[in-house]
């Protein structure tokens, strides 16, 4: 069993616009290529070229269709670590590779300590976890951990490699521990959502539910169109306004 | 590392760095700063036609990630799923690695290795001959080329007719669409004004062209609260995020819009002031049956076109800017009949043939959803307007104190060019823009720089005269004005090899690669000799009717030799196509190479300003590999051809990067137009900077040139900007670009067709000429669908391709192929329930071009009648560094086998290309299938199956694993 830190201040996470997203996998890409060269490098793909191709991947875009009384909604669902704030993945791991860090509130996996046992990924509800069958570990999305805080990337580079790819700007990142962060605030305004939240995990990750077929959906007021009441009809119309 | 104010699209609050990026005290020994590059290379991406900025880490000599551009004006940081997946297509194991020269019999892969030096002189002694005897004999058709300013220019020096890019199994119905009414083109010609519209109506995109621009378009316009509609048969991609989504039925576009334009009409909600300062809606058209001018424009003594003074009530020059013009009545001229061409609008769009009731079932569409968009419309443009506190100057000039702009914007592109109504279609969608007053306007659809041109733009296509060792008179492609621009001999017979500007395909303004194979194996209208081509998979998905198509490639005539006798392709992998080709020159990978993103070919200007960018050399390529254009250039240099040699003989540019500096197209104009003139000050004219690719390098890549605040809008009319336009060689004259609503280029066709005029169709062509060439937008349903029993083929059926690999002919990689390896056909549930089929039931799909077998996926969201699936993600076994167990040729598919290149014939027997009559666009989305659930032992694996290509010499065996990374990763920590 490991333990979790005493409730902090800073909870990183991410603010994910279902609203938005179109499913382009950009995310999905960026974050392959930027954190298989990093801190847990590499993400490992098995038979890459063949017929069980099997690669490591910290972010997933899945599409569902969702049928409501108002009609079918294709929802594009991108998966990550939530970094929940009790995650179970965390307290089941018994060696302690498994930790949240007391600082930031990130999730991550210690390599040196891990047994590759996979509790953790039974653990985890959200299927965050990815087991690299080639050297046994757990990994894990690191919240870009080796960005957010490097030095040697410009200042305005220092976020996740998703949130600085995304094309649609459907996600967003910040402290969802501070009220008044512009996440927290936009989650307030969009009515963001956790996952699953009878789990009782606490995800620090929000959702921004779609809008089609709800009162946020944009729209029109406009009166049904009429016919043009002149002499002579449309054309008579034509005249009268070209006169006046 | 500096510190400045956000940059790039993903600069919201919310999306910044947290306040104090200062690694917290955290005793878990992560490394927050690694080092992760050593130099950053900023270039130009080519993952897709999108042309994004990009900012190439190098780490150790490797590439160790690569980001989006903040700076850059397509995609100012974003990257999408491709680009980030560069990386694997840079270090593909499917990459060619030296010239090969084919050494068994063709199609088979077999080759043996040979010296570039062997590679150029085998070209050249077979191009020198035909140049010396007939160059028409070789056909140059460079696909997915990004070069065509360079490919073209090349092919006209080399004297053939025979060239074109992939512009006509792609888009040219948007492009011949847009260029022939507005002067420019939805595409990526042009874009919504997305900081200011109100309502964005989406017409059959899936990916597409300007794929980021659009992504960070819909991301706007979703955080404004925007409505966004869209009207596609597929629910997925942009289409999923939509408020409304109108899931309309394959090829009715063009009917939905006009009933959208009859209940705009009818209510009189239509800018009658737009239509006339910027359209031809009052021009004067003779209507005067049997005349030889019927139809046509009533002209003044000086060739311009007349309107009538509703007040001086007498004929006056429609340019004429204090002139009060009659859109309405009837008027006798000099004894001749005319009315104003908006008149005839009127009267064929108020038809009720037009209104929402007569369209619904067709278009599966109810009434009461069209009438609610018309109004919706209508509020937004009328009621909804904008006005911009900026003044400026029309081409009359009369000042504005304002900018006023009509909030609506619309944007078109796949689904409505791939199918043989597209032409008419797209005009339609032009019409309604135009009928709102909605184009380049605030909140509307706007220009992009070098467009608008007069429409349709000037230059006509060169190739009637061919002679040997002698350049055309022009460049290969462009645009016909009437039947005496056409390309054909005096019996009507085609002069090109693909029909373009021929009676088939008389608008023909990219050319027709799709018909290219079948007409060099068929020898009609005559045999070639050399096939060359770049960049495309025409023996795999890049073309219709697979099978054969590969089976023409292969044929012999009766002496046992080959039909079309020799093929020089170039890529870059080995794709299906590269075991077809007699000699292959092998390309680089775009990180290799220089490249130019030129104002002559397909800029990457945005609406605010023009911009052109470049690629260069990140890394040296580890293989014997040439950049195409350089070799190309080498090629023109050892042929001869004039503008690739000096007087003395020897090559006039070293290569691609040296002709991108130092080539003119006319004094001034190269193919770059930033930092030009010797001190680098000047932009689009200007003497050769021998320093530019430099400043290019140290701008991040690109070229982008700001408009002034009163340049940006009603480009069409606004003097500053028709001014700059000129003095930039955008255009040949500061005068406006008239909305052409009425296109008179199409009635000088139908004339024909009615026996008037010095170039006459063939008899058997007059009545085809006569149907299409409708001066005005109509809707006929697709010419697949009128031949075929719909009772036996009940769907219609469609392909795209995903996102993550849209328009990326080199997507076949290691990561995104994880994410599509297969490719299901999507059924709507209902349909799949009506024909007793479950999900993951294998299927046959079933046209009259044959069959295919693929694994069926349910869903909701497509229109009832349509099925669909990704194109393109079945592969041929032996291809692309694939193993023969992968996903994409064992159960993955290609729709293609079964769309015919060729309608069913007509009354006379005779079969078309599978095209639009108009522009020679192929109709992939045409196609009528049926589907039938597969016996038990013929599920789990795709037919039709293919032989295995050989593999090239020194083709390793694709890895087993990648571990890409781990080694940035342990030289990080061997540092520690």
């Amino acid at each position: 069993m490991t333990c979790l830190p005493g409730p902090g201040g800073k909870k990183l996470g991410l603010v994910i616009d279902l609203d938005t997203c179109v499913g382009c996998q950009a995310c999905v890409t960026a974050c392959k290529e930027w954190n298989t060269g990093g801190h847990m490098a590499p993400l490992t793909d098995i038979d890459p070229y063949g017929g069980h191709v099997d690669g490591v991947w910290f972010n997933r875009v899945h599409s569902y269709e969702h049928i409501t009384e108002m009609g079918g909604r294709t929802v594009n669902f991108p998966r990550s670590c939530l970094h929940c704030e009790t995650p179970a993945c965390v307290t089941v791991c018994p060696t302690g590779a498994s930790y949240k860090r007391a600082s930031d509130g990130i999730v991550l996996v210690d390599e040196d300590k891990c047994i590759g046992c996979k509790l953790c990924s039974w653990a985890c509800p959200y299927g965050a976890r990815e087991f690299d069958t080639d050297v046994g570990v757990m990994k894990k999305c690191t919240l870009c951990v080796d960005r957010i805080y490097n030095d040697n990337l410009d200042e305005g580079d220092r976020v996740p490699a998703c949130v600085a790819a995304c094309p649609t700007s459907a996600r967003h990142f910040g402290d969802l521990g501070d009220s008044q962060s512009p996440v927290s605030q936009l989650v307030a305004e969009r009515g963001g959502v956790d996952l699953m939240p009878e789990l009782g995990y606490r995800p620090t990750n929000k959702y921004l539910p779609p809008r089609a077929h709800t009162q946020r959906a944009a729209s029109v007021a406009a009166p049904a169109l009429e016919p043009v009441r002149a002499e002579g009809g449309f054309l008579g119309w034509v005249d009268r306004m070209l006169s006046s | 590392m500096t510190q400045g104010p956000p940059r790039g699209a993903n600069s919201a609050p919310s999306q910044r760095p947290l306040a104090d990026t200062r690694a917290p005290d955290e005793s878990d020994g992560v490394d927050t700063s690694p080092s992760v590059f050593d130099r950053i290379a900023k270039t130009t991406c080519y993952m897709c036609a999108c042309r994004c900025g990009i900012d190439v880490h190098v780490k150790d000599g490797k590439i160790r990630y690569i980001n989006g551009n903040k700076d850059h004006p397509v995609n100012r940081g974003v990257i999408c799923g491709k680009g980030s997946s560069g990386i694997m297509q840079h270090y593909s194991p499917a990459r060619l690695k030296k010239p090969l020269l084919r050494s068994g019999p063709r199609g088979s892969g077999e080759f043996r290795e040979i010296e570039w030096e062997e590679a150029f002189s085998i070209a050249t002694e077979r191009l020198s001959d035909i140049r010396r005897t007939d160059p028409k004999k070789l056909a140059f058709f460079t696909g997915r080329d990004q070069s065509q300013s360079l490919t073209g220019w090349w092919a006209s020096q080399f004297g053939t007719p025979n060239f074109a890019a992939h512009g006509g199994f792609c888009s040219v119905n948007m492009a011949a669409g847009g260029l022939y009414t507005i002067g420019g083109s939805f595409w990526e010609f042009g874009e919504p004004d997305w900081d200011n519209t109100k309502y964005f109506m989406l017409f059959g995109v899936a990916e597409d062209h300007d794929s980021n621009p659009i992504k960070i378009g819909l991301g706007k316009l979703k955080a404004r609260g925007a409505k966004v509609v869209s009207i596609n048969p597929c629910r997925t991609g942009y289409n999923a995020i939509a408020d409304d989504w109108i899931g309309i039925r394959p090829g009715t576009d063009g009917l939905f819009v006009f009933a959208l334009i009859h209940e705009l009409l009818k209510a009189g909600r239509i800018d009658l002031d737009y239509l006339l300062r910027y359209t031809n809606a009052h021009v004067l058209v003779i209507q005067e049956p049997g005349a030889a001018d019927d139809g046509l424009f009533l002209r003044g003594g000086d060739g311009d076109p007349l309107a009538w003074d509703r007040v001086a009530e007498r004929p006056v020059s429609a340019t004429d800017a204090d002139a009060k013009p009659a859109l309405t009545g009837s008027y006798d001229v000099d004894g001749r009949r005319c009315v104003p061409v908006f008149r005839l609008i009127a009267d064929r769009y108020l038809d009720e043939s037009c209104a929402p009731d007569a369209v619904a079932e067709r278009c599966g569409i109810p009434a009461g959803t069209i009438r609610r968009i018309a109004a919706e419309l209508a509020h937004i443009a009328f009621e909804q307007t904008i006005e911009l506190p900026v003044a400026w100057t029309d081409w009359a000039g009369r000042r504005h104190e304002t900018i006023k702009g009509r909030p609506v914007s619309m944007h078109a592109m796949r689904g409505i060019s791939a199918h043989s109504n597209g032409f008419h279609t797209c005009r339609a969608i032009h019409l309604l823009q135009v009928l709102l007053g909605t184009v380049d306007v605030p909140g509307g659809f706007r220009f992009k720089p070098p467009y608008p041109k007069s429409a349709p733009p000037g230059p006509k296509p060169a190739g009637r005269d061919t002679k040997p060792m002698t350049p055309l008179d022009g460049m290969p492609l462009g645009f016909v004005c009437g039947p005496d621009d056409l390309l054909v001999d005096g019996a009507g017979t085609p002069l090109r090899i693909d029909k373009a500007y021929s009676w088939d395909s008389p608008l023909a303004a990219h050319g027709l690669m799709h018909t290219v194979i079948r007409n060099a194996w068929a020898g009609d209208p005559y045999k070639i000799d050399t096939l060359m081509m770049y960049m495309s998979n025409m023996a795999w998905n890049s073309s219709m009717n697979t099978v054969e198509t590969m089976a023409m490639l292969t044929d012999h005539d009766e002496a046992g030799n080959y039909r079309i006798p020799f093929i020089i392709y170039s890529d870059a992998y080995y794709s299906e196509t590269v075991p077809f080709a007699d000699l292959v020159l092998p390309d680089t990978t775009y990180l290799e190479r220089h490249d130019c993103i030129s104002l002559l070919d397909r800029p990457i200007s945005h609406a605010d300003g023009p911009g052109d960018a470049i690629r260069h050399p990140v890394v040296e390529p580890d293989r014997d590999v040439r950049p195409f254009q350089s070799a190309l250039i080498e090629l023109g240099a050892r042929l001869g051809l004039p503008g690739f040699v000096d007087g003395d003989g020897s090559a006039k540019y070293s290569d691609y990067a040296d002709y991108i500096v130092n080539h003119e197209r006319t004094p001034g104009i190269g193919p770059l137009a930033g930092w030009r003139g010797k001190d680098g000050t000047s932009i689009g004219k200007g003497e050769v900077n021998p320093d530019q690719l430099q400043r290019y390098v140290d701008n991040g890549g690109f070229w982008h040139h700001d408009f002034a605040d009163d340049q940006r809008y009603y480009k069409m009319a606004n003097r500053s900007y028709l001014d700059f336009a000129l003095q930039m060689g955008f255009i040949p004259k500061a005068e406006p670009i008239v909305f052409q609503l009425y296109s008179e280029p199409l009635q000088r066709f139908r004339l024909a067709a009615r026996g008037h005029g010095r170039v006459q169709p063939p008899e058997s062509e007059r009545q085809r000429i006569e149907t299409y060439m409708d001066p005005l937008p109509f809707w006929y349903m697709p010419l697949e669908e009128a031949s075929v029993d719909l009772e036996k083929y009940p769907l219609h059926a469609l392909t795209q391709r995903p996102m993550h690999m849209y328009h990326s002919w080199g997507s076949q990689n290691a990561w995104l192929r994880q994410i599509t390896s297969q490719n299901r056909l999507f059924v709507h549930h209902r349909t799949g329930a009506g024909l007793g089929l479950a999900d993951d039931d294998w299927v046959w799909i079933e046209s009259i071009n044959g069959k295919v077998k693929g694994q069926i996926k349910l869903v909701d969201g497509v229109n009832e009648s349509t099925v669909w699936t990704w194109n393109a993600i079945g592969k041929r076994r032996g291809s692309w560094g694939l193993k023969d167990d992968a996903a994409e040729s064992n159960r993955g598919f290609l729709l293609n086998h079964i769309i015919g290149d060729q309608t069913s014939a007509d009354a006379s027997g005779k079969r078309y290309s599978n095209s639009d009559p108009v522009t020679g666009q192929a109709a992939w989305f045409d196609l009528r299938v049926r589907i039938a659930k597969c016996a038990v032992e013929e599920t789990g694996f795709t037919e039709p199956q293919f032989e295995r290509f050989q593999q090239p010499p020194h083709f390793e065996p694709s890895p087993d694993k990648l571990t890409f990374g781990a080694g940035f990763r342990q030289a990080r920590e061997a540092t520690e």
